[in-house]
């Protein structure tokens, strides 16, 4: 009895050793929990986000000249809401005209 | 009442065409008429997991397209009676499968079979599209991977819209989970998405779990699909879901971790000890 139940702690003491860094099967679990739960509610939602990432730009073309890689658009999946990161970096505007 | 099944994953590679053959072999040894069709245009590979490659003459797109009867192009398996095979064409025009074909040559296949199983190609294009079109029932293939456990997740999602029984507004598609190349291992060790994970997510009905298995390679090796490899674990996997498929009550194995080696290590120190 005894010894059978420290040779299960000492086995799960070596499953805990042998777990430590390697053991990423809990973060798969959660970044799949939120990354399809987002996903079944857009299922049935048209594609927009392209659209709507290429008319941000061309508003903010309108009003200075931007290149294309001064533009970084970011999509970040939070458990209950989505957050659109646009980051364009404006020229320097020269003080006088 | 024929019953179609398509065996779907979205991700290539998890086992469909693997599940296919041995669901095939399994419906037919139980005694039902069974057809297995590759759905898996320009990459014709059931042909050889089921050991008929060489006895291909005619395929899907020569039926399609007239070229040839259905009867032609079917491939009656050499051991398994009531067994028939319908290869894949190698066509690169993936336009050669229609909905119109496809729907004629099920249509076909209806009046004689039990069991129709359409193997699917990976992806989310046509062939994948119509392979599920007609279902009656989907056996949904994931590895215990991030990756397949989203496009399963994907394709439950087509399943439920893109198919004739939603369009129609029947009875919705009977969706089955098959948890495949499972390594309970890794599962204890934490470096793998566990049976519980995966079905928490899915929430789908568990039809069984396949254990990663060196019995699958020697058989596709050898042309007979691994449900005829008796006494391994991966064949005595698909035979358990097969039974269940069919309404047997059938308890899940290959599930647990065989005892860690340092337990049996020390079991057998204490039996000496006593
Ligand atoms: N349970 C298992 N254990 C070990 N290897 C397996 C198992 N199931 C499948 N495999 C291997 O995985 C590979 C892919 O299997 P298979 O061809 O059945 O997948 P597939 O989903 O049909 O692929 P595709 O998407 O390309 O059609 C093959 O090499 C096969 O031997
Ligand atoms: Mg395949």
């Amino acid at each position: 009895m005894i010894l059978s139940d420290k040779i299960t702690k000492i086995v799960h003491y070596f499953q805990h050793l042998q777990r430590s860094d390697k053991a990423t099967a809990k973060l798969a679990k959660d970044r799949l929990q939120i990354i399809i739960a987002h996903e079944r509610t857009q299922r049935d939602k048209p594609d927009y986000l392209a659209l709507l990432q290429k008319e941000l730009l061309e508003v903010v073309a309108k009003y200075v000249h931007i290149n294309q890689e001064d533009v970084r658009v970011e999509l970040e999946r939070k458990e209950n809401c989505s957050i659109l990161e646009l980051n364009v970096i404006l020229p320097t505007i020269s003080s006088s005209d | 009442m024929t019953k179609i099944i398509v065996i779907t994953s979205g991700k290539g590679g998890v086992g469909k065409t693997t599940t296919s053959a041995s669901f095939a072999v399994g419906l037919a040894k139980k005694g039902y008429k069974t057809a297995v069709i590759d759905f898996d245009i320009g990459l014709r590979n059931l042909d050889l997991i089921m050991g008929c490659e060489r006895r291909v003459v005619y395929d899907f797109v020569n039926v399609i397209r007239k070229e040839a009867n259905l009867n032609q192009a079917l491939i009656r398996d050499k051991h398994i009676k009531d067994l028939f095979i319908l290869p894949a064409s190698q066509t690169r025009d993936k336009e050669a499968l229609t909905i119109e074909g496809v729907g004629l040559i099920l249509a076909e296949l209806n009046k004689t079979f039990d069991y129709i199983v359409c193997d699917s190609p990976a992806g989310i294009e046509r062939g994948a599209q119509l392979a599920m079109y007609f279902a009656d029932s989907a056996i949904v293939v994931t590895n215990p991977e991030v990756s397949s456990v989203r496009d399963s997740d994907r394709m439950l999602g087509l399943l439920t819209s893109k198919t004739k029984r939603a369009e129609e507004g029947r009875d919705p598609i009977e969706e089955h989970l098959l948890l495949t190349r499972y390594s309970p291992k890794r599962v204890t060790r934490g470096e793998m998405l566990s049976l519980s994970d995966v079905n928490e997510i899915l929430a789908i009905p568990l039809l069984g779990v396949i254990p990663e298995s060196p019995a699958v390679l020697r058989a596709s090796n050898s042309g007979e699909p691994v449900i005829l490899a008796e006494e391994s674990d991966a064949g005595q996997a698909y035979a358990d879901a097969i039974g269940r498929f069919l309404g047997e009550e059938i308890p899940h194995r290959f599930i647990a971790e065989k005892n860690h080696w340092l337990k049996r290590l020390l079991r057998f120190k204490e039996k000496e000890a006593i």
